[in-house]
This record gives structure tokens, sequence and C-alpha cells, in this order.
């Protein structure tokens, strides 16, 4: 399932996930994924709900941690090193892999904090000029700076929903992460806001690997560089059935299932 | 469908149960506030008539600071610091404990060990105060004594009083300001661990914020449990007013003063009789300020989630 490699220059990996299952206490949710995930390129995850996309996504940051019963077999490398070894804190693989949620979530803070939260996280010496700037080009760098640079001492909450949508994306980058993870990010957001966060994406991705999974056929096309298309298996454990360049998947799949799934015959 | 079938009719139909029961639920909300009523009446009365004595100068009230309305010394002060005094150091015991047993509770407790710990925490709550008050005398009491030395610490003291309260009102604070923790969504604490944090980063810097209008409201009504409390007061604070802020002294505070006038045997027509509604009238407004307060607090701070 390597990707084609005949008109494109091969990329390097950041991260890759090597035979991963994921469990929830007995339950397999998704079974041996071997995935590569190509720097400064976005990897899009489709497939039908509750095939264990979302699942597989936590696995790269360890959010999956975070529920109890919840552990992974196989591994997952982030620059050649094992995110779930036994030496390694699952804070510090966060810190350099960031995520977007499904909905958006900023925190009952001001703009300003919420984008500070975790630059100060990490250096809470961090003066205030230094943190200034940091927040402007977060916000920036997410496109929200013009609509919120005189207001950012308001309410993160108050914005509307692709606003604050974009206000978690600027205080994910503002850690400065290497790979960030977007969960469903455009699935609570109107089309307009959807494709101001698409457009963002292309110019994010000069500078960091993206990861998204999504449920729209066409974001998945516009925007993704790569594509895993998953599966549930009879026995409930998700699968990857495909991965290739977004071209190739959505014009000439190697599965009849992912033909069928991305010209909309089901899912 | 068949066309023979006549359609059910719209007409308006009355529905006396309804009205029987919307009546009997405006009854019940009214009952509280006719008897808030009442009392303000009654205290209101009460503490006209005293103010009619021919001695009374109500001025004094605020500015003296002695009280025995028997000779005519009517200064409110000695109660209402001796009240607040063990107030205060009920909150010092309360706040940091009960807060930190909620976010225990809500933040790090498997839900196993938290559907053991919370009941055993509420049985607490539901131990009478007479208990805490006799606890307060036989064991906070001696246990201060020892410490500091019996020279400095009076039998009867603020001290116990206060720090007794204080593990009284501990489940109270720590109940409802988990029930806050809690109501915070789980999206809020992914945002932050997504984002590199600790589980205390977490707790402390995001849902704690995200609560506070709850834990500050949790944080009044304990005020107001320790302001209004009687028999741990009664029992180990001291009984006659004392205007000192030394909490190892023994000073009587309002609820406990209030208890013993009117639990002793004099008359109903004496001054004596007359000034507990006074004091009285004093601790309701006292806590009706807490009330708004807390009200402007919980809006003030309110976040609602979906």
């Amino acid at each position: 399932m390597q990707p084609q490699k005949q008109n494109s220059k091969p990329k390097e990996q950041k991260m890759l996930a090597e035979k991963a299952s994921i469990f929830y206490g007995s339950f397999r949710a998704v079974a041996d994924v071997t995935l590569p995930v190509y720097e400064r390129q976005i990897t899009a995850i489709i497939g039908p709900s509750g095939c264990g996309k979302s699942t597989l996504l936590r696995a790269f940051n360890r959010m999956n941690d975070l529920v109890q019963g919840a552990r992974v077999d196989g591994k997952v490398l982030l620059d050649g090193e094992d995110i779930y070894g036994a030496e390694v804190d699952a804070v510090a693989v966060r810190r350099r892999v960031g995520m977007v949620f499904q909905r958006p979530n900023p925190f009952p803070k001001s703009i300003y904090d919420n984008v500070a939260y975790g630059v100060r996280l990490g250096n809470s010496r961090i003066s205030k000029p230094e943190l200034d700037s940091i927040v402007e080009q977060s916000l920036r760098g997410a496109a929200l700076w013009d609509e919120v640079k005189d207001k950012l001492k308001s309410s993160g909450t108050a914005l509307s929903g692709g606003q604050q949508q974009r206000l978690c994306i600027a205080r994910a980058i503002a850690v400065q992460p290497d790979v960030l993870l977007m969960d469903e990010p455009c699935s609570a957001l109107d089309p307009i806001a959807t494709i101001k966060i698409e457009e963002l994406m292309q110019t994010l991705k000069e500078r960091y690997t993206i990861m998204i999974v999504t449920h729209n056929m066409q974001q998945a096309s516009r925007a993704s560089d790569y594509t895993v298309m998953m599966m549930m298996r009879a026995d409930r454990a998700g699968e990857m059935i495909e991965f290739d360049e977004t071209k190739r998947i959505f014009t000439n799949p190697r599965d009849k299932r992912t033909e069928d799934y991305v010209s909309g015959r089901f899912g | 469908m068949t066309a023979s079938k006549p359609p059910r009719s719209l007409k308006k139909k009355t529905r006396l149960g309804e009205n029987v029961i919307q009546a009997f639920f405006f009854f019940c909300g009214f009952v509280s506030i006719f008897t808030t009523l009442g009392i303000v009446l009654a205290l209101g009365s009460q503490a006209l008539r005293f103010f009619g004595e021919p001695d009374i100068n109500p001025i004094e009230l605020i500015t003296s600071i002695k009280w025995s309305p028997n000779i005519g010394e009517i200064g409110i002060w000695p109660l209402v610091t001796s009240t607040l005094m063990t107030t205060l150091l009920a909150l010092l015991v309360a706040i940091p404990l009960g807060l930190a047993a909620a976010i225990y509770l809500s933040e790090y407790a498997t839900p196993k060990v938290r559907n053991t710990l919370k009941p055993i925490l509420e049985i607490l709550a539901g131990v009478p105060t007479v208990v805490y008050g006799y606890f307060a005398l036989t064991f906070m009491t001696p246990f201060l004594r020892s410490i500091f030395g019996t020279d400095i610490v009076k039998i009867y003291n603020m001290a116990s009083a206060g720090l007794v309260c204080g593990i009284m009102i501990i489940p109270l604070i720590c109940s409802m300001s988990e029930d806050a923790l809690r109501a915070v969504p789980r999206s809020l604490r992914e945002g932050s661990f997504g984002l590199g944090a600790t589980k205390l980063e977490t707790s402390l810097k995001v849902v704690l914020p995200a609560a506070l209008s709850g834990v500050i409201a949790a944080i009044v009504v304990g005020t107001s449990r320790a302001v209004g409390e009687t028999m741990i007061m009664a029992t180990a604070a001291g009984a006659g007013p004392n205007f000192t802020f030394n909490p190892f002294e023994s000073a009587e505070t309002m609820a406990g003063h209030i208890v013993r006038i009117s639990g002793g045997d004099i008359d109903y027509n004496s001054i004596d009789y007359t000034s507990i509604f006074i004091v009285g009238l004093t601790l309701f407004l006292m806590t009706l300020g807490l009330n708004f307060l807390s009200r402007y607090f919980v809006n003030k701070y309110r976040e609602v989630y979906e």
C-alpha cells in the first residue's frame, strides 16, 4: 500500500504507525494500521461512521490515554521515536503533536489568554512583549488577526463558530507543534467558515504536517494530499483498506469498497 | 386513510386537573415567599419595639463596642466581630480542604472511588451540629490547648468553634464545587490536554476558572452556614459578648447569643428579650447580603455550556 511515486518526489516521513492496534478494554477499535504521515503534507482519513477514524487520529498524540482502559499495541513513531515508548511523556508528545477538535472548544477566557495558554504552560516567565508577538503571529497564522485585533481582551466564547475554530487553530499553533491533528474540524461550521478553514490548511501545511479526519468527500479531495480509507471489519474493528495519494483514491482506487464510498454509493 | 372516519376535533377543552395543579404549584412557591415576609415582619416589629424603649439610642448600635442591653449598652460589634472571626476561621479550613477534595473527586478519582467517597463525605454533612459542638469542646479545644498552652487558649474559645465549624461545612463546599467542576464539558479538558497541559494545569487553569461561578456559590452558601451556625458556637465559643480579635479568647457569636438568651429564664417583656430580635435582624441582613453577593457572582462568572 505504498503511495505511487512516479509523479512526485519522495516525501519525508514525519510520523509512522506500525501495526498499530487500539483497544478499549478488550474491544479492539482499530486493527493493525500501518500508515506513513508525510512531512508538510495533508493526510485525510475517510470512511463510514464508527470505523475508528477519530480513534486512529487520537493515537497519534496519545489523546486516547485519557480514556480509561484504552491502550495501543504496535508503534507510532514521531521522527523515528516511538511515542508509546516506556520513557516517553504523553504531555511532551502533545506539545509536538497538537490537536483541533470536532466542535470548537475555546476556553472561557479572553481571546488573548486562549492563544497564550499553551505558551505559558511551557514557559511561565515569558516576557509580555514576547508573548504579545507570539499571540499576534499565531492569530495571523490562523487568519483571525484582522477580525479580533481590536478585541483581544473579550471572551473567546463570544466569537462565531468559524472564528472559534480558527481561535482553536491559533491556540494549537502557538505552541509550535510539528504536527496538527484535526478531528472533523469543519463538521460544526457553515460552508463559508469551512472554506476559510480549508484555505487556512493550505497555508498551514507550508510549516506543519497535518492529519485530518473528515466525513466530507469534497473536503478530502480538495484539501488533502494523501488519503486513508478505513472500514469496519466484521468483528467491528476498524481497519485501513487503502492508502494513497488523494488524486488516485478519488479517481482510480484499487479497492472496490473505496470506489463505492468515494462515489457516494454507501456511507 | 378511509374517508368515512370523522377528523379529530380541534375544539378547546377545559382541563381541570391542569388548573388545580398549577394553583397548587403556585401556592407552594408562595409559601416560601410568605414565610420570608413573615420573618421580616416578626423581626422588624420586635426591633422597632426595642428602639422605642426610652433608654435606647439606636445610633449606639454601631458606635458602641459594648453589648449589655439590660444596662442600656447596645453596641452590637462584640457579637458581630466574634461571628466574623469564627466564620473566617471556618472558611480558612473549609475552602482549601473542600475545594481540594472537590478537585480530587472530579478530576483525579476513578468513577469507583468517587462513587464510594462522595456518599461518605455527604454523611459528614448529615451529622447533627450539636455533635460537632461536643467534638469541638472535647477534642479540638484540648488539642489546641496542648499545642498553644492552657494559659493562652481559653476553655471556651473562637478558634476551636471556628475550626470545627469549618470541618462541618467541608462536605457542603466540596459537594457543590464538585458538581460545578463536573459540569465543565469534557471538550475543554481535551483542549487543554491537547496543548500539552498536565492534569494539574488543566484542573487549576481551565476547569476551575470555567466552574468559578458554581464554586463561588458553594463558598457563599458555606459562609452563610458558618455565619448562622448556632450549636457549635453556643457549645464551644463561649457565653458572653467579648470584643476581641484574639481567636483563643472566649466570645459569644450572634447565633450563640440568641440561643442562650431565648433559652434562659427571662421575661418576655424585658429588654434582654427584645434585644435578641435586633441581633436576629442583623444576622438576617448579613445572610441576605451574602445571598445577593452569591447571585451577583453567579451571574458575573456564569458560563453556559451546551
